[in-house]
C-alpha cells in the first residue's frame, strides 16, 4: 500500500512537489530556530553561571535582600569552614568564594594629582594554585594582553576601563571603594593584563582581582559576599536537581531568626533568569505553533487545489467501488508520507544552516550597546538532540491536518452522479 | 463638681496664656546657637563608636579646626585606620591613605560616602557649621527634651543646592545648644537624626559631649555614637597643619 502511494507521489510530481517544498522550508526554519534558541539559552545560562550566579549560590539572607548592590557589609564570614562543610555534604559539586565590589579607579599624574577617575565593577576570584576559577572564567582565553595576576595586588582590567583610564599593562591604578565595615578604602593595584570577555556589559567597566588582594583591601578576612557552587560535570546541571540541593541546604543551614545565616539560591532564582529562561523555553513552542498554523493553511489550500485537479481520479475510484473512507485515509497517508519526506529534507537543510551558525555564529555587538544581560556578542546556534527530531512535529502535523481538512470534500461526492460527471 | 469646673477653667486660662506668649524669633535663636558652637581654633580628640547590624567598632581621632573653613583630622585607631588623615579647606576635602601613600580628593558622589563606616558622610563634614549662613529659621513651639526646656526650630535652606533642605532643631533654651536634630530632604523624607545625650561647658560655652548620629536610610546601621574626649578652644595651631603637605607628615 505504502509502496503504491510512494509510486503515485513520485510519478505524479504535481501531487507532491508543492507540499514537499512547503514542508521542507517550514521544517528547515523550525530546525534552525530550535538550534538558535537552544544556543542563546545555553549562552545565557552558561555566562550567568560562570560569571555571577553559579549553578547555586550561598549568601546571607541579609545580603540576598540587597544582592543587586553587592552589600559586602552583609557578607558571609568564616567561609573556609562553610566551604569545608559544603564539600563534605555535596560531593558532586565544587565551591568557590567570590566578592563582587565596585568603586572608582583612580590614576595619578604628576605630584600625585588625580588625572583620571572611572567607575568600575569588580569581581574578586580565587586565583590561587589548584583553583578552577581560571578555567571556569576562561581567563587564559579572554586575556588579550599581559598576564594573569601573580600577586594579590595585581588586577585585570576590561578594554573599556583601560581605554578610559588611559593605562597600560604594568601601570598602577588606585581602587577607591568601601571596606566591609563601610569605611573608605584606598588601595593600589598594578594592571597585570587586559581581558576581553566578548560581552558588552562586562567589556565596558569590569575588573578581576585576586580574592586575596580584595579581601585585604576591603578588610574581609575569611569573608566573602558569595560562595558559588558548580557541578563538577557541568552537563549535570538541571533545574530540578539544583532546586532539590537548595531545599536540602536551606533545611540544614538556614535559620529564619538569623539574618546572617547562609541561604542558598539556584541559578534561576537570580537575575530574573527564571522568567528569561521560561520565555526562551516557551519560544520554541510558540515557534512550532506558528509554523504548524502557517503550513496547515498553505497545505489545506494545496489539498483543495489538488482535490480539484484530481477530481476525476477521485470520482473514478469511487465509481469503481473504492469507499470514500479508504480514499480519505489514503490521501491522509499520502500527506503523511510527504510530511515525513519534507521533514527529513527540511531537517537536513536546517541542520546544515545550524551547523554553520554553530561554527561561525552571528555577531550582534551593535545590538548590545545598552544590554546588561550576560550574553555573548557572538551568538551561536547549538545542535542538540531535539534539533534532529523537532522538525518532524510541524512537518507531519501540518500536512496531516491539511489533508484531513481539505479531503472532507470526498464525502460530498454523490455516487449517482459520478458517471454523469465523468461523462462516461 | 464646682471645684472640678474651677480646675478646668483655670487649666484652660493657663494653656491659653501659655499659647499666647510670643515665641522668640527663630533666626535670633539660631544665631545664638551658632555663636555658642563656633570658635576660632579648636583641637579635639574624639571617639566614634560605630554599630552595624553585626559589629561594633571604635575609632579614635584627633582634629584640628581653624575658623569655619579649615579642618584636619588624623585617625589614631584602630590599627588599620591609623595614620589615615583628612584635610578640609573651604569646599574641598582630601584624604590620605598611608598604605598607598596617595592623597585623593573627595568629590562628587564620594562625598555621600560614609566616614569610616559611620552614619556621618563626608558631605556632613563639609557643611558650613554656621547654620544661620545657609538656613532661615522659624520657631515652631516649645518642648521639653531630656528634662530641658527647648524651642523647636524649623530651618529651611536659603538655596536648593544643599544636602538637607529642611532641619528641625530642639534647642536648649538656657544653654543654646541643639539637643536633637532631624534632617530632611526637599521632598520631606527624614534622612538623619542626631541626639545629644550629654553636654559639657568650656570657657563659658556649652558643647555636646556625646552625640548619637543615625542615618535613617541606612538599614545596616544602628547609629554612631560620637564622644568628645577632650576639647581645647582657641588653641595655638601652626599654619603648616592646614596644608596638603601635612597629610604626608607623620
Amino acid at each position: 500500500m505504502i509502496r503504491f502511494l510512494i509510486k503515485g507521489l513520485l510519478r505524479d510530481r504535481s501531487r507532491s512537489l508543492f507540499p514537499l517544498i512547503t514542508v521542507t522550508i517550514g521544517v528547515a526554519l523550525v530546525t534552525l530556530g530550535d538550534s538558535w534558541v537552544n544556543g542563546a539559552l545555553v549562552d545565557i545560562v552558561d555566562n550567568n553561571a560562570r560569571l555571577e550566579t553559579g549553578h547555586v549560590k550561598v549568601v546571607t539572607r541579609a545580603y540576598k535582600e540587597q544582592m543587586s548592590s553587592a552589600p559586602n557589609d552583609l557578607a558571609l564570614l568564616d567561609t573556609r569552614t562553610l566551604i569545608d562543610d559544603l564539600e563534605k555534604e555535596f560531593t558532586d559539586m565544587e565551591w568557590t568564594p567570590r566578592i563582587r565590589f565596585g568603586g572608582l579607579l583612580d590614576v595619578a599624574g604628576e605630584n600625585d594629582v588625580t588625572v583620571r577617575q572611572v567607575r568600575g565593577a569588580g569581581l574578586a576570584v580565587d586565583l590561587s594554585e589548584g583553583s578552577k576559577e581560571i578555567e571556569r572564567l576562561d581567563l587564559n582565553k579572554i586575556l588579550v594582553q599581559g598576564h594573569l595576576p601573580q600577586a594579590p595586588d595585581e588586577i585585570l582590567l576590561s578594554p573599556g576601563l583601560m581605554e578610559n583610564l588611559q593605562v597600560d599593562v604594568g601601570d598602577e591604578v588606585t581602587l577607591i571603594s568601601s571596606s566591609m565595615y563601610g569605611s573608605i578604602v584606598i588601595h593600589n593595584f598594578t594592571v597585570s593584563g587586559k581581558i576581553h570577555f566578548g560581552i558588552v556589559a562586562l567589556d565596558r567597566n569590569m575588573m578581576i582581582a585576586p580574592l586575596e588582594g580584595i579581601r585585604y583591601a576591603l578588610n574581609m578576612e575569611d569573608a566573602a559576599g558569595e560562595v558559588l557552587g558548580y557541578f563538577k560535570d557541568p552537563d549535570q546541571y538541571d533545574k530540578n536537581l539544583t532546586a532539590s540541593i537548595k531545599e536540602r541546604f536551606n533545611r540544614m543551614y538556614y535559620n529564619p531568626e538569623d539574618e546572617f545565616s547562609p541561604y542558598m539560591l539556584t541559578l534561576r532564582d537570580q537575575n530574573f533568569l527564571n522568567d528569561i529562561l521560561l520565555l526562551y523555553e516557551n519560544v520554541m513552542g510558540i515557534f512550532i505553533f506558528i509554523f504548524v498554523l502557517f503550513m496547515f493553511i498553505v497545505l489545506w489550500n494545496a489539498g483543495l487545489m489538488n482535490g480539484i485537479r484530481r477530481y476525476g481520479e477521485m470520482g473514478l475510484r469511487l465509481a469503481i467501488g473504492e469507499s470514500a473512507n479508504h480514499i480519505y485515509i489514503t490521501s491522509i497517508a499520502e500527506s503523511v508520507l510527504i510530511g515525513l519526506c519534507g521533514s527529513f529534507i527540511g531537517i537536513l537543510i536546517g541542520l546544515g544552516f545550524a551547523w554553520y551558525l554553530q561554527k561561525y555564529g552571528v555577531d550582534i555587538t551593535s545590538m548590545m550597546d545598552s544590554n546588561s544581560l550576560y550574553m555573548s556578542n557572538v551568538i551561536r546556534a547549538r545542535i542538540s538532540d531535539s534539533t534532529f527530531y523537532i522538525g518532524f512535529i510541524p512537518g507531519v502535523l501540518a500536512t496531516a491536518l491539511g489533508a484531513i481538512v481539505s479531503g472532507r470534500g470526498i464525502y460530498k461526492r454523490k455516487t449517482a452522479q459520478l458517471f454523469k460527471e465523468l461523462e462516461v | 463638681m464646682k471645684k472640678h469646673h474651677i480646675f478646668i477653667a483655670t487649666g484652660i486660662i493657663f494653656l491659653t496664656a501659655l499659647q499666647a506668649a510670643p515665641l522668640p524669633d527663630g533666626m535670633d535663636i539660631l544665631k545664638r546657637v551658632d555663636e555658642n558652637i563656633t570658635a576660632e581654633n579648636r583641637i579635639m580628640t574624639s571617639r566614634m563608636i560605630v554599630r552595624s547590624r553585626r559589629s561594633k567598632r571604635e575609632i579614635t581621632a584627633k582634629t584640628w579646626i581653624r575658623g569655619m573653613d579649615q579642618a584636619f583630622t588624623e585617625y589614631l585607631s584602630p590599627a588599620r585606620e591609623q595614620g589615615t588623615k583628612m584635610f578640609k579647606e573651604k569646599d574641598r576635602m582630601w584624604i590620605y591613605s598611608p598604605s598607598t601613600d596617595r592623597i585623593i580628593q573627595i568629590a562628587g558622589h564620594m562625598l555621600r560616602q560614609s566616614v569610616m563606616g559611620s552614619d556621618l558622610s563626608y558631605e556632613d563634614m563639609m557643611e558650613d557649621p554656621v547654620l544661620s549662613n545657609q538656613y532661615t529659621a522659624i520657631t515652631l513651639s516649645v518642648d521639653t527634651l531630656r528634662e530641658r526646656p527647648c524651642w523647636i526650630l524649623e530651618l529651611t535652606a536659603k538655596t536648593e543646592d544643599i544636602a538637607y533642605y529642611k532641619r528641625k532643631l530642639w534647642v536648649d533654651q538656657e544653654r543654646m545648644i541643639a539637643l536633637r536634630e532631624e534632617r530632611f530632604a526637599k521632598g520631606g523624607t527624614l534622612l538623619k537624626e542626631t541626639d545629644v545625650f550629654s553636654v559639657f561647658q568650656i570657657e563659658g560655652r556649652w558643647y555636646p559631649k556625646e552625640i548619637l548620629y543615625k542615618d535613617v536610610l541606612n538599614q545596616n546601621s544602628e547609629g554612631t555614637r560620637f564622644i568628645i574626649e577632650s576639647l581645647e578652644l582657641n588653641a595655638d595651631i601652626p599654619d603648616w597643619r592646614f596644608t596638603k603637605a601635612a597629610l604626608r607628615r607623620s
